[in-house]
């Protein structure tokens, strides 16, 4: 297996207190690396996003320590939180969250403009990002035009458009028929990912499983098995 | 950051609705405000036009006075004492009275009467038909050629009329700075001749006009009158003791002032409200900014800018508005008293920066504690 990419260790986070008190995940400690696709699976509520936010700097674990590429990230400032995930993290939401009062290409261009690059440059490199999810004849209309796989992609330019180490994708097929999900999946597998890049992908669509490098598999919010897709262990 | 800001206003003006809808709380807010405070500015104005149009440094009254029309005649010893005081150059005495004018119609109208001294007739208007040494003439009379010039019949030079059993001859029209406020023809003589024709008191000045020999002997001639028992003013002292009249004794301040206040409540809730939706729909969009990585002062300086811009916006259309519907207003009604100042475009625009600013208070409220973790969680 390549280099490390995150390494979870023990992660525990909880919500709400006394009696009100419910575990989200327990003890979650895993690893992901550069060049793989791991899927995130388990039934509703079992932890799956809970476990995702904390290791993309989103939310703050009550317990247990998230290096990513060796730095343990929960140790930073806020700010400095904001900057690992522009830098370091691509999020392809579940609803795609994209502003339907922008054109296309500058909902791919808002990580690049977050980074304070030059708006014209911002949009040639967004183009660019759009031309290799296949909508670069797309650019110029608002999202609303789009179809939900269309949509899905953009979401995944604007992802890749800071060009970050990690991607993480949420559901990326709930929203999705069948045939859309498993090519965008094919298309993620075959065109984003590369050696020196690691996907996490939350799901519970048994369809894309084929993808996955490694599944690991919550339930209660402690992960119960590690699956290396080619060997069934 | 200007890529920051680019983002907010294409956010902003692509959402037309909203935007037209935000423009509009604000445009009606300060086309409101700016109308209310002109009205008043416009009236404070022509309350003062006796001062302005007459133009003396330093006026002598009686401490009881007002406002112009409700002069307090002073015995003319007065105006002997006031001559006599260390640093006037010279005063003279000033009639201001009402009367009322048989026209040849036979209608009778009210106007103002204003006398000046004989000898000197400072204070006189600016003529733009007759001549001035006319004003010595028997029984002549200078008619200010103002909004209310159409209610003598609009009268020609020669023209005759009727005041007091007298008779009046129209001997010069003049131009003033500012018309009256009560809507009255205001006509001009000399002193002698209005306390003649006018039936009035034992004591006849009005008002003593002083010119100082300088500057620096306003004060001394101020404390010099207040020992005779009569107050000296000047020009601005006295249009500010009429502004606060106004404002503050005959209940016009306070409803102008409570109509300024509804106007400025009514442009926030519109444009608050509105720009609270607009947060509200786009709040899951600014959770995902925030989620791929916009720090919270990116997102306040979004809203700022789209609060402020909008602002700005309907600020200049609130003005633009307000000052055609003037314009409109004063060309088709010369009476029609509203004027835009200065103060009252600052006092609009500090509202509409407040509106603003409560409005986007309100959205970065709602930014700021949005958490990515629920835009997972969706």
């Amino acid at each position: 297996m390549a280099n490390l990419a995150i390494k979870a260790n023990a992660l525990v986070k909880w919500f709400g207190e006394g009696e009100a008190k419910t575990y989200a995940v327990r003890e979650a400690s895993f690893e992901a690396f550069f060049g793989e696709i791991l899927y995130i699976v388990g039934p509703s509520g079992s932890g799956k996003t809970t476990l995702l936010s904390m290791i993309s700097g989103i939310l703050r674990p009550n317990a247990g320590t998230v290096e990513v590429e060796g730095r343990d990230i929960w140790r930073l400032s806020d700010n400095e939180i904001a900057d690992f995930r522009l830098n370091k993290i691509g999020f392809v939401f579940q609803d795609y969250h994209l502003f339907p009062r922008l054109t296309t290409v500058e909902n791919v261009a808002i990580p690049l403009i977050l980074k304070r690059m030059d708006w014209n440059k911002a949009l040639d490199v967004a183009m660019h990002f759009l031309d290799i999810v296949g909508l670069k004849e797309r650019a110029q209309l608002p999202p609303v035009k789009l179809s939900g796989g269309e949509q899905q992609r953009v979401a995944i330019a604007r992802a890749m458009a800071s060009n970050p180490d990690i991607l993480i994708f949420d559901e990326p097929t709930a929203s999705l028929d069948g045939d859309t999900g498993k090519r965008i999946v094919d298309f993620v597998k075959k065109n984003i990912l590369n050696e020196k890049r690691c996907i996490v992908i939350v799901t519970h669509d048994n369809r894309i499983f084929e993808y996955a490098d490694r599944i690991m598999n919550m339930e209660d919010g402690k992960i119960t098995a590690v699956v290396t897709a080619n060997d069934g262990s | 950051m200007y890529g920051i800001l680019k983002i907010a206003y294409k956010l902003l003006v692509n959402d037309k609705g909203k935007f037209v809808a935000l423009l509009v709380g604000i445009t009606f807010a300060v086309f409101l405000m700016v109308m209310m405070t002109s009205m008043f500015a416009g009236i404070l104005t022509r309350s003062s036009s006796t001062i302005l149009n007459v133009g003396a440094k330093v006026w002598v009254m009686d401490p009881a006075v007002t406002t112009p029309a409700s002069s307090i005649p002073m015995p003319d010893y007065v105006v002997d004492a006031v001559r006599s005081i260390k640093g006037v150059k010279y005063a003279v005495p000033l009639y201001s009275g009402g009367a009322l004018v048989k026209l040849r119609s036979g209608a009778y109208q009210a106007v103002t009467v204003i006398g000046l001294d004989d000898p000197s007739l400072f204070g006189r208007p600016e003529l733009v038909a007759g001549q001035i040494k006319d004003i010595y003439a028997e029984n002549a009379f200078i008619v200010v050629e103002d909004a209310e010039f159409q209610k003598l019949e609009n009268p020609k030079l020669g023209t005759t009329f009727e005041i007091n059993d007298h008779q009046g001859v129209v001997v010069g029209l003049a131009k003033v700075v500012s018309a009256g406020l009560f809507g009255i023809p205001t006509l001009y003589t000399t002193y002698n001749r209005a306390i003649t024709y006018i039936p009035s008191t034992r004591f006849t000045a009005s008002y003593i006009l002083v010119e100082p020999k300088s500057q620096q002997d306003i004060p001394y001639i101020q404390r010099q009158v207040q020992v005779l028992g009569y107050e000296a003013l000047t020009k601005d002292e006295f249009i500010q003791k009429i502004s606060d009249f106004y404002k503050y004794k005959t209940g016009l301040g306070i409803n102008v002032l409570v109509m300024t206040v509804i106007s400025f409540i009514v442009g926030l809730s519109i444009s608050g409200q509105t720009f609270y939706t607009f947060i509200l729909e786009n709040l899951e969009k600014f959770g995902a900014i925030k989620a791929i990585g916009a720090k919270g002062r990116q997102l306040v300086y979004m809203i700022l800018f789209q609060a402020l811009f909008t602002a700005l916006i309907g600020y200049g259309l609130g003005i633009g508005l307000a000052a055609l519907l003037i314009t409109i207003a004063r060309s088709r009604m010369p009476d029609y008293a509203a004027m835009i100042t200065f103060s009252n475009i600052w006092l609009a625009f500090i509202m509409v920066l407040v509106i603003a600013g409560i409005s986007s208070y309100i959205g970065i409220r709602k930014v700021i504690r949005i958490e990515p973790f629920d835009i997972f969680r969706g």
